[in-house]
């Protein structure tokens, strides 16, 4: 849907720091509850969730798309939050580590099987890394151990968990019904 | 972030009016480059049109025995979809080698052709830059330029073009579709990225209030003998030191056409016509893949840090045409170095 920001283009002039004027109306159903609010144009994604939506289980790390810490999925396919416009996202359905679990609080798979893995040490990278091995089983082109670690390469681990988060996956792969190759 | 407003036209039309109407206006779609770019201040739009949800730019159709690519689709989308994979295995696999899965989810066909260097000085507002602020100068050419061109570079700016799916497409003789105030109009891939002469601010030949609707692949897509290869600091998400796309037509030993793009040596994908020519008719020798090397890098020039880069591109031409002669192109996954 158009949408005209005309009404508060004043807004673009005025001064750092206060508060912003040129609003947007946006709904997003974030893990599974739809949800009705005002956006700056410049607020992303991230910080939508991190800082208005209060779901910091979404981490910031390096804000620039190059670390995988940020990653959410978007419509059912994995993306980094940090660098999407939350405006641009009108009507997308937005997944969180935090909407992984089921309701009872089971735990996602994934979650179990990194749990069972030990595929984290400091575990800020984890949220990322979890969605973004939800995303990389729901895409399905990986088959094996090497085909996980390509296509798991947009997220980084500083601890250097790598041999275990991949060994989570392919545990949470098999579980999944995907025939190795 | 600098302030901005937004708009989200309905139809390609008005988003180009939109951006017609106001300078500093500019197109967003997938965002991955821009917002990044914006977070660094190196863009400061005043206004962002959002083209990402137009209707009717995210299909890959049939058109004249090739296929036509909407600006809108995915980079994710574009590598897996079976008609590219089966036809133009080249492109794929070049696009596959680009980024990480969540980039490609969000980076669309036509943002992927308008990305900007990974220079580092263009990056640093701090510093100058001539592709940033014309006229500041360009501290690469003496300065840390691992990363940078070897051929076609100015004076003015050896930055590189970082896409690896542009390298692909150079190599298949793809064009652009772009639409603008003036009309319709078509560019032939070689003709949409330009060198940096004098004018470095200027990575393409599209105006500034034209859009990319379509990217146009001709019917040869090369699928037997083709590779992209491509060589980086680290194996996987990081841009290409060199990159080659190599695509072959064989008759029994010899090659009957060939096609040769390298990434990461230029300010756009390069294509050397002679090289290629001299390889049409020739026994697929490794002979024949080193006079083509040389050929291509007769005028390179090294800047100290990327010195390095014209004996990488070197064997990494002759590797890239063996590999695409035998048809045993390097799977992704593959990081085994011959």
């Amino acid at each position: 849907m158009p949408v005209d920001p005309a009404a508060t283009g004043a807004a673009a002039a005025s001064p750092a720091g206060r508060a912003p004027a040129m609003q947007h109306r946006i709904t997003l159903t974030i893990n599974g509850t739809r949800r009705q609010m005002e956006v700056a144009p410049w607020t992303t994604l991230l910080d939508l969730l991190r800082e208005e939506m209060e779901l910091t289980g979404t981490k910031k790390g390096c804000d620039h798309g190059q670390c995988g810490a940020c990653t959410v999925l978007l419509n059912g396919q994995r993306i980094n939050s940090c660098l999407a416009l939350a405006v641009t996202k009108d009507g997308a359905e937005v997944l969180t580590v935090e909407g992984l679990a089921a309701a009872d609080g089971t735990l996602h798979p994934m979650q179990a099987a990194f749990v069972e893995h030990d595929a984290f040490q400091c575990g800020y990278c984890t949220p990322g890394q979890i969605c973004s091995a939800v995303g990389l089983l729901k895409e399905g082109h990986a088959r094996s151990a090497e085909e996980i670690r390509e296509l798991m390469s947009g997220n980084l681990c500083r601890c250097g968990a790598y041999p275990n988060i991949v060994a989570a996956i392919e545990q949470a792969m098999q579980q999944a019904g995907v025939a190795a190759r | 972030m600098n302030r901005f407003s937004y708009s989200r036209p309905g139809a390609v039309s008005e988003a180009v009016r939109a951006v017609q109407a106001e300078a500093g206006a500019k197109f967003i779609a997938g965002g991955t480059n821009l917002v990044d770019l914006m977070k660094y201040d190196v863009e400061r739009p005043r206004r962002l049109v959002d083209v990402g949800a137009l209707p009717g730019l995210d299909r890959i159709e049939e058109q004249a025995g090739g296929l036509r690519i909407g600006a809108l689709v995915t980079n994710s989308a574009l590598a897996y979809d079976p008609r590219i994979q089966e036809r133009y295995p080249l492109l794929s696999r070049a696009v596959l080698s680009g980024a990480s899965p969540q980039l490609r989810n969000a980076a669309t066909t036509g943002g992927n052709l308008l990305q900007r260097t990974r220079c580092y000085y263009f990056y640093d507002t701090g510093t100058p830059c001539n592709k940033r602020e014309p006229g500041t100068g360009c501290p690469a050419v003496n300065g840390v330029n691992r990363i940078h061109a070897i051929l076609g570079t100015s004076e003015h700016c050896i930055a590189t073009h970082p896409s690896d799916m542009c390298v692909a497409l150079a190599a298949l003789e793809a064009s652009v579709e772009v639409t603008g105030p003036g009309g319709d109009r078509r560019i032939a891939l070689a003709d949409f990225h330009r060198l940096p002469g004098d004018q470095p601010e200027r990575d393409s030949t599209l105006g500034a209030d034209e859009i990319v609707t379509a990217v146009q692949l001709p019917p040869k897509g090369f699928p037997a003998n083709y590779t992209y290869l491509k060589l980086r600091d680290r194996q996987s998400y990081a841009f290409a030191l060199v990159s080659v796309a190599a695509a072959l037509e064989m008759d029994g030993g010899s090659i009957r056409e060939a096609r040769l793009a390298l990434g990461g040596v230029a300010h756009k994908p390069w294509r050397d016509p002679q090289a290629e020519a001299l390889l049409r008719g020739r026994p697929a020798t490794r002979e024949a893949f080193a006079e083509a090397a040389a050929l291509v890098l007769k005028d390179a020039r090294g800047y100290g840090g990327n010195t390095f880069k014209i004996e990488l591109a070197r064997r990494a031409i002759i590797r890239a045409l063996s590999q695409a002669a035998a048809g045993t192109p390097q799977p992704i996954a593959d990081k085994h170095i011959a």
